[in-house]
């Protein structure tokens, strides 16, 4: 693989998981439980698109075939895709979608902190701009977590089985990918070796806050970052890509 | 066309002091500090333009409204050009912006903290209601004294 074939693949990893975030996310648009909560979820969207849109251009950029963000949101298919699978999770109930994008959040805000270091001028700008709206979605998932989860007995309940459910898809944030190391030697990517335990120690505070218990199984799914998704990519993809899909080029 | 005489940059930063932000039309875009360069390149006038967030949906339109506002000047040879970095920051916003908000009922950007005071009665009895309002830029706020709602354009 050459260095710009494994650029390419990271800033689809990196668009991807925006991307299907926001779509995500966006599903709760009109059905949160009260309206700040609606306001707050449809402009973390907002701001996951907005950044997917940034990092996909630039991927179409790099990989200099003619396509733009848009056809690579609207025409490829699941197997082409490079999200995590956490982000692809369906919302569940207003916990879990809070969860996960709390355990997303922490990874982000690390992540994005050592890109706006990247020799590489383009993904430091973009990370440097991504990261102050970011810190404002930490700040939210966080106090939410602590919030449910040292709150009743009922959203204790769900927010711990949130966690439960959710834990076995953050491994895959921190596997490392052989297909980087030619990105890590040009200093376009920094160094990701202490990302874990940054994360962790993150999480865990707020845990400890929220009086949830960390799973002690570290099973980890992995397979996003290299295209093996799972079924609901492919549900999620059909509602994103229909209107392309049907009307191939069609402009607004 | 092109406009036989070149206006001059001092000119055009008048002329754009003039177009209202989109969402916020009390506000120039001048004021709101998205403006980050104008220069003439030969015969093409070149302005440089930086985005609020990520995601605001109304960076086309300031784009547009550009066009449209300088084109009536007769400017026709004219591009914009998007600058991600440095990445637009509240300490862009004009004094002139800044007073603007605050008569319009906006508390502009204080502190990380929150709001000076309510941009009403000012009061600085103050409360969260949520980091994320109406715009990407705003959050929600209450006034404990006076008890109304106002939005706090928010630092970054």
């Amino acid at each position: 693989m050459t260095q710009r074939e494994a650029l390419f693949e990271f800033l689809q990893h990196l668009g991807d998981n925006t991307l299907i975030l926001s779509h995500r996310v966006s599903e709760w648009c009109g059905h949160a439980p009260v309206i700040e909560e609606d306001i707050a979820l449809a402009n973390t969207a907002l701001d996951l698109i907005g950044q997917a849109q940034m990092w996909l251009g630039l991927a179409a950029e790099i990989e200099g075939a003619g396509r733009d963000a848009d056809a690579l949101t609207y025409h490829r298919d699941s197997w082409d895709f490079r999200n995590l699978l956490l982000v692809e999770r369906p919302n569940g109930d207003f916990g879990k979608t809070l969860m996960r994008q709390f355990l997303f959040d922490a990874w982000q805000a690390l992540m994005l902190e050592k890109l706006a270091r990247s020799e590489h001028k383009q993904i430091a700008a973009i990370a440097g701009k991504a990261i102050k709206e970011v810190a404002y979605h930490l700040e939210r998932s966080g106090d939410t977590v602590i919030g449910l989860g040292d709150g009743t007995e009922e959203s204790h309940a769900r927010m711990q089985a949130a966690l439960d459910d959710l834990w076995p898809y953050c491994g895959e944030m921190f596997n490392l990918d052989e297909r980087y190391n030619a990105l890590i030697l040009a200093n376009i990517l920094p160094r990701m070796d202490d990302l874990r335990a940054r994360w962790l120690s993150k999480v865990t505070d707020i845990f400890d806050d929220a009086t949830l218990v960390i799973p002690t199984d570290n099973f980890a799914h992995s397979g996003g970052k290299s295209g093996r998704h799972t079924e609901h990519l492919g549900h999620l993809l059909c509602e994103m890509q229909v209107l392309q899909r049907s009307y191939p080029g069609a402009k607004w | 066309m092109v406009a036989l005489v070149r206006p001059s940059t001092e000119q055009i930063w008048r002329w754009l002091d003039q177009i209202p932000d989109p969402e916020i039309p009390v506000i120039t875009l001048v004021d709101l500090g998205v403006i980050r360069g104008v220069s003439w390149a030969e015969d093409m006038l070149v302005i440089t333009v930086t985005p609020t967030y990520s995601g605001c949906p109304a960076t086309r339109v300031i784009q547009m409204d550009i066009e449209a506002a300088l084109s009536e000047k007769g400017v026709m040879n004219l591009k914009v050009v998007q600058q991600l970095s440095p990445s637009w920051t509240t300490d862009f916003l004009s004094k002139k912006g800044r007073d603007a908000l605050e008569n319009f009922g906006i508390s502009p950007p204080h502190t990380a903290a929150g709001p000076q005071h309510c941009p009403l009665c000012k009061s600085r009895n103050v409360e969260k209601i949520s980091q994320f309002g109406s715009t990407p830029c705003k959050a929600l706020w209450r006034c404990c004294d006076c008890c109304e709602p106002f939005d706090y354009f928010k630092c970054i």
